[in-house]
């Protein structure tokens, strides 16, 4: 790990004006520290948000979930309510990793790094979420741009993102079996007015499947989404599986996860 | 190179170093406060060695910076046993034969407190589930189980 200088504001305002620097935001850490350590990131300064107030409730409204940026993965899973409201979000939080980095990994961070085979920008996508930063709210549409790119402008700081209640929902993923990332993951939600249907690690950054959002609205049936054959060309290709197989996969995780939306 | 102060508890004792701020939690537990019970397998998060308890949860300590647990309490495998008295995570390990080298044991042990701790008659599945950050390679896992299952009384 290349030198840096540790910050630890413990307020918005001074957190926001150390990220006016030359610095990268510490949520869990889980991603950024791993990566620092190899060499593969490096910064002259870390401002850790762990002293910040308020970053870590879970409000549930009766058509929203809204959770702090800093709360935990295991947070996530374990939260009654939350379990409650929205469980496919719990369910796809208690699958991040393993035990460990779930007590460490936060909402906020995942979001932030937008790893192309992390889980929760799926939910997002999915669940029309709202991302809220320091100065505004982003779209989950427009958020995702690229490979670890986002919206997110320098030194901006996601405060909370809010979800929104679907009537039925459910995650899916084919796990990579060392990382534990998504191979691909398929994140279904079906709300009042459409189906959205929310796809990681298949592309260079998570997007939503038209077509299967299409025939899941027309009908919401495992064999609506398995039937399905999604074009390959601009899927990921690595030497895990290849874009034939993942665009294979997308289809077949959407109709698991309506299977098991449907049970709800 | 930049130096901060961490202060924190490792195993109930008031402990404060002052270190490159680079040093890992892992580094400040072998290295600094020579508590070398806590291993470093894969040091890329995946094994799960160098589990301990943070303010009662189990974490990756090379995961983590050491400035991260300013303030926390850290308990290691060393902080377990009470005098000769093995804690029941660790009996139940020995009695069932839930090692061979060791390597990974201190960490199988912390994350079966945590697993416990959230579930404490767990099934063998989610036992399966609730160490999957930990890697043995030696055991085949099937003593680990028994282990577990053991300390839980099912």
């Amino acid at each position: 790990m290349y030198s840096f200088d540790y910050h630890q504001p413990s307020t918005l305002a001074d957190a926001l004006a150390l990220g006016r620097g030359e610095v990268r935001y510490l949520a869990g850490g889980q991603s950024l520290i791993q990566s620092m350590k190899l060499r593969l990131s490096s910064t002259g300064g870390l401002v850790d948000l762990a002293a910040l107030p308020d970053m870590r409730a879970i409000q549930v409204t009766a058509d929203a979930v809204t959770i702090g940026a800093m709360t935990t993965h295991a947070q996530v899973a374990h939260s009654a309510e939350l379990r409650a409201a929205l469980p496919a979000l719990a369910e796809l939080a208690e699958g991040i990793g393993d035990p460990m980095v779930r007590n460490r990994g936060t909402l906020g961070g995942s979001v932030a790094n937008a790893d192309p085979a992390a889980c929760y920008p799926a939910a997002l996508l999915a669940l029309d979420a709202t991302v809220r930063t320091d100065r505004r709210e982003i779209a989950a549409d427009g958020f995702f741009t690229g490979l670890y790119e986002t919206a997110l402008e320098p030194g901006e700081l996601i405060v909370s993102v809010r979800f929104r209640r679907p009537v039925q929902a459910a995650y899916e993923k084919f796990k990579q079996p060392a990382s534990r990332l998504a191979m691909v993951g398929v994140f279904v939600a079906r709300h009042a007015d459409g189906v959205r249907v929310g796809v990681t690690g298949a592309k260079a950054c998570a997007f939503r499947c038209a077509p299967i959002e299409q025939a899941l609205t027309t009908d919401f049936s495992p064999a609506a989404a398995e039937r399905i054959e999604l074009p390959s060309g601009d899927m990921a290709s690595d030497m895990h599986a290849g874009a034939v197989y993942r665009a294979a996969l997308v289809s077949a995780l959407a109709a698991t996860a309506v299977t098991r939306a449907l049970a709800r | 190179m930049s130096n901060v102060t961490v202060s924190l508890q490792v195993n109930g004792q008031p402990v404060s170093r002052t270190v490159d701020s680079r040093t890992l939690l892992v580094e400040l537990i072998r290295e600094h406060l020579k508590l070398t019970g806590t291993h470093v397998g894969c040091d890329t998060a995946q094994c799960g060695c160098c589990t301990v308890q943070l303010d009662g949860h189990a974490v990756k300590s090379c995961s983590m910076l050491a400035i991260q647990a300013n303030g926390g309490q850290v308990t290691t495998i060393e902080g377990l046993a009470t005098g000769e008295a093995l804690h029941p995570v660790q009996q139940a390990f020995r009695d069932c034969h839930g090692l061979q080298c060791g390597y990974c044991t201190p960490g199988m042990v912390m994350a079966t407190i945590e697993l416990l701790k959230r579930n404490p008659k767990p099934s063998e599945p989610q036992i399966r589930a609730g160490l999957e950050g930990n890697i043995c390679r030696c055991t085949g896992y099937e003593n680990i189980v028994r282990s577990v299952q053991a300390a839980a009384g099912v």
